[in-house]
């Protein structure tokens, strides 16, 4: 092969590299257009159809008021209950050691797998008016944080879990032979290395619950001011032909998963920068 | 053993117990019941309230939705991941957080942008009523509002195993005159296909399970346009309980299903 056959190969090599790179992103741009970009911007713009004005009184309004407070102090409930509970499943599935524990391990994606409107109707059936351990919480604000408990136990213990496993157990011996307590060990060695996994975990688990329907539409009883939360209370204004009231609470739903995403991104980097100097020291 | 060890035997347990007896409230307790409510009064009538014309359109509807949109998203997944993973472009991180989007967005905002897009008033309704293409209460604005919510879960399981391989083989293969295409069918997808597999499963689960975007682009039409989650809804309300638990029943067996085939997956990436 001579040299100038050998160049042109490499050219060519290189420019349908290049025309590959463009067709797969001009497919994937043009995928998320359609399915996702393109009915955002229709959302977007129905909520600013009635101005800056109509947005703020739609949003401003009692009942939504109501609603997106009960959503957002739920999903504040539910994620602060996960961030120590998750955090103690994981423990328990990565550091202690019993029978049954593979089986323990596979039920904590269920959420994942099973519909949440089975998950709502089954939550009813053990803790509303018919419970066969007496308790009866259904139609409640109880209920509601129940539910949200439910679908997002995976969130804390799927991010917690492999952190844990790849720290190995040596700074914690190290620690403990100092005559660090238990409570110490876990405080000043495993905290800081778990809690960017908690943090994101935690705010996955919020944003899923802030637009949580499924589970909630049966065992909420969806009481406008008592257990109406706000993706409940799109459904109802979009089912009384509400469209611009329900693209403004909408649209504030939107901004929140946004900033969910983003702020699990600036974890993520303050994460691995952590990391960086982990390995150097 | 040492008082020290017993001590921390104590913490162990206690911890261990408060874990297992959340699980058995929030998450064991629950899916027990819908077995138990479904043949509390037997078998017959779980069988009855399944095989209703209704119901079954039901579960075939929602098995057609998921049949079309599960292999979209592999594909879309793929090729995203292979983006993200291997190519460098300006707005990459925008595509990142469009691709977690679904994740973090309620599934009625997404039905609501749906409905807005294209429903009679909206952005695309007025062409589509001319050319007499029903999108909106009809099968194609639940299929998008499935693939939308089932969107992220093939690209995310697959590109930390593409980080993990990296791309010394491709290299490889492509400097010993493989084309692009071979590359990628005998190269890069054969080391990513469990990955891949556990994405499929991940969306499949998620595609059958939808509620809130089809609850709001379906028009819920009986035998028509009702899948099984929006069936489950329906019969609740029409106070027939036992044709919910049974439909749960069916969709629970399902996600067991799902369960497994996640548990017999997922090893052979952490490990890999």
């Amino acid at each position: 092969m001579t040299s100038t056959e050998l160049t042109t190969r490499a050219g060519t090599g290189r420019a349908s590299r290049e025309g590959a790179t463009a067709l797969s992103l001009s497919l994937v741009v043009a995928f998320l257009t359609l399915v996702v970009v393109l009915p955002m911007a229709a959302l977007v713009w129905e909520s600013t159809e009635s101005g800056a004005g109509g947005f703020w009184d739609v949003v401003t309004s009692p009942q939504s008021v109501a609603a997106l407070k009960l959503s957002f102090g739920a999903s504040l409930v539910i994620a602060l209950v996960n961030g120590v509970v998750g955090t103690l499943i994981a423990w328990v599935l990565v550091r202690d050691d019993f029978r049954g524990k593979d089986v323990v391990n596979a039920i904590i994606d269920l959420p994942f797998a099973l519909p949440t409107i089975v998950a709502g109707l089954v939550l009813l059936a053990l803790y509303g008016p018919t419970s066969p351990v007496g308790v009866d919480v259904a139609f409640s604000r109880t209920a509601i944080v129940m539910a949200l408990l439910f679908v997002t136990l995976p969130f804390v213990v799927r991010t917690v879990q492999p952190v844990l496993h790849e720290l190995d157990g040596e700074l914690e011996e190290a620690a403990r032979s100092l005559g660090a307590s238990g409570f110490t060990v876990f405080r000043r060695i495993v905290l800081p290395n778990i809690l960017p996994g908690i943090l994101s975990g935690v705010a996955l688990a919020f944003a899923r619950a802030v637009g949580e329907i499924g589970s909630l539409v049966i065992i909420s009883g969806s009481l406008p001011y008592e257990t109406e939360v706000a993706s409940v209370y799109i459904l109802t204004r979009i089912e009384s032909g509400d469209r611009a009231g329900a693209a403004a609470i909408a649209v504030a739903l939107l901004v929140a998963s946004f900033l969910v995403i983003l702020g699990i991104g600036v974890v993520r980097r303050l994460a691995t920068r952590h990391d960086v100097v982990l390995s150097r020291t | 053993m040492t008082t020290e060890s017993l001590r921390a035997r104590v913490g162990r347990l206690t911890v261990r117990s408060i874990a297992l007896a959340y699980l058995l409230a929030i998450l064991v307790g629950p899916l027990a019941m819908v077995f138990w409510r479904t043949f509390e009064t037997g078998f017959d009538a779980a069988w009855n309230a399944l095989s209703t014309p209704e119901t079954l359109n039901a579960f075939k509807l929602t098995l057609l939705i998921a049949a079309i949109a599960v292999p979209l998203n592999t594909v879309f997944g793929v090729i995203c991941g292979l983006a993200i993973v291997r190519h460098d472009f300006p707005g990459k991180g925008f595509l990142n957080a469009f691709v977690d989007l679904p994740l973090a967005l309620s599934p009625v905002v997404v039905g609501l942008s749906l409905f807005l897009l294209y429903g009679r008033e909206g952005w695309f309704g007025g062409w589509l009523e001319e050319h007499d293409f029903q999108v909106l209460f009809a099968l194609p604005s639940m299929v998008l509002a499935t693939v939308f919510v089932s969107l992220p879960f093939v690209c995310r399981a697959v590109v930390p195993t593409l980080r993990e391989i990296g791309d010394e083989q491709e290299q490889a293969a492509s400097t010993l005159g493989a084309s692009r295409w071979q590359t990628l069918w005998r190269i890069t997808l054969p080391s990513i296909r469990w990955a891949v597999i556990y994405g499929v499963v991940l969306t499949t689960a998620r595609c059958l399970g939808e509620y809130g975007a089809v609850a709001v682009v379906s028009g819920r039409v009986q035998g028509q346009t009702e899948t099984a989650t929006l069936r489950v809804e329906e019969r609740y309300d029409s106070f027939d309980v036992q044709g919910a638990y049974a439909i749960s029943l069916v969709l629970a067996l399902i996600a067991i299903l799902v369960l497994i085939a996640m548990t017999v997956l997922k090893p052979k990436e952490t490990t890999a």
